[in-house]
């Protein structure tokens, strides 16, 4: 086993070796530019590209005309809902979303706010989850879009988002997807789930990093997105830019991987990541999963250990890569607003840590992480002035404290 | 973030982790921050008849360098008086421990958990200094 372990998964993947042999001629001898028309180097690279987007249109059922190239999934989501707000502004100006999206979604929802569109923040239930009534009561004559994530980057909830989008094919509203997380990795159908518009990205994939793409849907209906980045026109005009060839070829590769792998590596992460559940859950008392109990994706495991801060939790297994939930970890010293959308009080958003999963992971890393994780907590615990206090039966929640 | 090897001496090697009897008449204890804000510490002392500090206990709920910052201030207050302890600043904890801008504050707390142990020792033995024990200064 090599240490340092990566359990972070959802921040990013590694390249996945077929992967990069893949990628490798178009950094040499296959450098052209897609868009060459009038010779081999040209031809080759748009060929490449071509292959690409058909391997990603077929992760999600739609066809290769559909996929837009781009620079990532905070990329594809810009294109998407400003795209769509833009084009759409004489039907309406609200928009729909909700409060734990990625800030790649959040962010341009608030930019439109100020542009003159309404946007309906929804709240999600203690499980991070959006319902398909919560969408339908918030839905107005002037609504033209709603932007629901898949499987959410930190708690790990899957929304239904087939219920969501058969509503938005009844009103007619147009149904975004930011489905980075999910993308390849689980089952989706953009014609069964009534998805227009879906943004994925390469790095999430076992692909490489600053490549992404947009499935914009072309029949029943034909969208469009008014372009973000202005230029020669390709994409469709949607996304103008030389393309990133052999980062394209990446993400083709990758996907068809996951793809091809797809039930078995479901199977495999969910084991693994249900060994590491139980393994912390029955040696560690008062410890509680974030986010749905069965409705999450397989590879995220987000717990809050209670009376332990998580920074310091991170710096006592500092040999496995994971994320914390708390302030401390950021530059704003405000701890994670999904969690506490999700409900959580600030010390258990404090005390949060997510491992994620996944291709590489191996069950020594996961019996390792069990180890590490429970000694450092139970290390913590003994120096923690909370836990001690409600050892004596002090209940916290009626301490004054001082706030600072 | 990387961490400043003090920091991570004092993270691995904390010095004088544990409790006093609050109970005990030359036992100070000061309660300071907030679950909410990610840390709280306890700070307590322990005078001997002279007012000098014999020992010195924490428990820290917070990042490394709160707990840092903390564990230092147990060191740096024992065999010191009262009023030499109250003479820490926060300032010289950033200095050693080279703490980031953003770690400020827990040294911050750390000297405000020295104020509120000396005022709750100071409290007992009648000297009022008007402060309920787990009282800590706003700021
Ligand atoms: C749900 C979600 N949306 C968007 C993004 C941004 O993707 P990218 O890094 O490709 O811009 C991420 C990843 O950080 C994500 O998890």
């Amino acid at each position: 086993m090599k240490l340092p372990i990566y359990m972070d998964y959802n921040a990013t993947t590694p390249v996945d070796p077929r992967v990069l042999e893949e990628m490798l001629p178009y950094f040499k001898d296959r450098f052209g530019n897609a868009a060459s028309r009038n010779h081999a180097f040209g031809w080759q690279a748009e060929e490449a590209v071509e292959k690409a987007r058909e391997q990603v249109a077929s992760a999600i059922g739609a066809t290769s005309k559909e996929i837009i190239w781009t620079s990532g999934a905070t990329e594809s989501n810009n294109i998407a809902i400003k795209g769509v707000a833009n084009m759409y502004r004489d039907k309406g100006n609200h928009i729909i979303t909700n409060v734990i999206e990625h800030k790649a979604v959040i962010d341009p929802c608030k930019y439109l706010e100020q542009n003159g569109f309404r946007v309906t923040f929804l709240p999600v239930d203690k499980y991070g989850m959006v319902h398909a009534e919560q969408v339908r009561e918030a839905m107005t004559d002037q609504t033209i879009l709603v932007t629901i994530m898949h499987g959410n980057n930190e708690v790990g909830t899957i929304n239904p988002i087939g219920e969501i989008g058969k509503l938005c094919k009844e009103r007619e509203v147009l149904f975004h997807v930011d489905a980075c997380q999910t993308f390849a990795k689980q089952p989706i159908d953009v014609e069964q789930m009534g998805i227009d518009l879906l943004s994925c990205s390469g790095h999430k994939i076992y692909g490489p990093k600053g490549v992404g793409a947009l499935y914009v849907r072309r029949k029943k209906p034909r969208v469009r997105c008014e372009p973000v980045v202005h230029g020669g026109g390709h994409e469709r005009g949607m996304r103008s830019g030389t393309l990133n060839v052999p980062g394209i070829v990446g993400m083709g590769k990758a996907a068809e991987l996951c793809v091809q792998n797809q039930s078995h590596e479901i199977e495999n992460v969910t084991r693994l990541r249900n060994r590491l559940k139980d393994g912390l859950f029955n040696r560690l008392p008062e410890i509680y999963l974030n986010g749905h109990p069965t409705q999450r994706i397989p590879n995220n495991l987000n717990i809050s250990f209670l009376y332990v801060e998580g920074e310091s939790l991170m710096m006592g297994f500092s040999d496995i890569a994971v994320s914390s939930g708390s302030a401390c970890t950021s530059a704003s010293l405000e701890p994670s607003y999904v969690l506490k959308a999700l409900g959580l009080g600030d010390d258990l958003a404090h005390s949060s840590i997510r491992f994620s999963i996944g291709r590489f992971t191996t069950e020594q890393e996961i019996d390792y992480a069990i180890e590490r994780v429970c000694v450092a907590v139970e290390k913590l615990r003994e120096m923690s002035p909370l836990y001690e206090m409600a050892q004596e039966g002090i209940d916290l929640s009626t301490v004054q404290w001082a706030a600072h | 973030m990387a961490y400043s090897d003090k920091v991570v001496d004092h993270y691995e090697h904390p010095r004088n982790v544990g409790s006093l009897d609050k109970n005990d008449p030359n036992v100070g204890t000061g309660i300071v921050g907030a679950p909410e804000c990610g840390d709280v510490m306890k700070l307590q002392i322990k005078c001997d008849e002279s007012g000098r500090i014999v020992d010195a206990k924490f428990k820290t709920f917070g990042c490394g360098s709160a707990i840092a910052s903390s564990s230092l201030a147990t060191e740096w207050v024992k065999g010191k008086t009262v009023d030499e302890a109250l003479q820490i600043k926060n300032t010289e904890i950033v200095r050693e421990l080279s703490l980031p801008p953003v770690k400020i504050h827990c040294s911050v707390l750390a000297e405000d958990a020295i104020r509120a142990a000396i005022n709750d020792y100071k409290t007992k033995q009648g000297q009022s200094a008007g402060a309920h024990p787990a009282a800590a200064g706003a700021h």
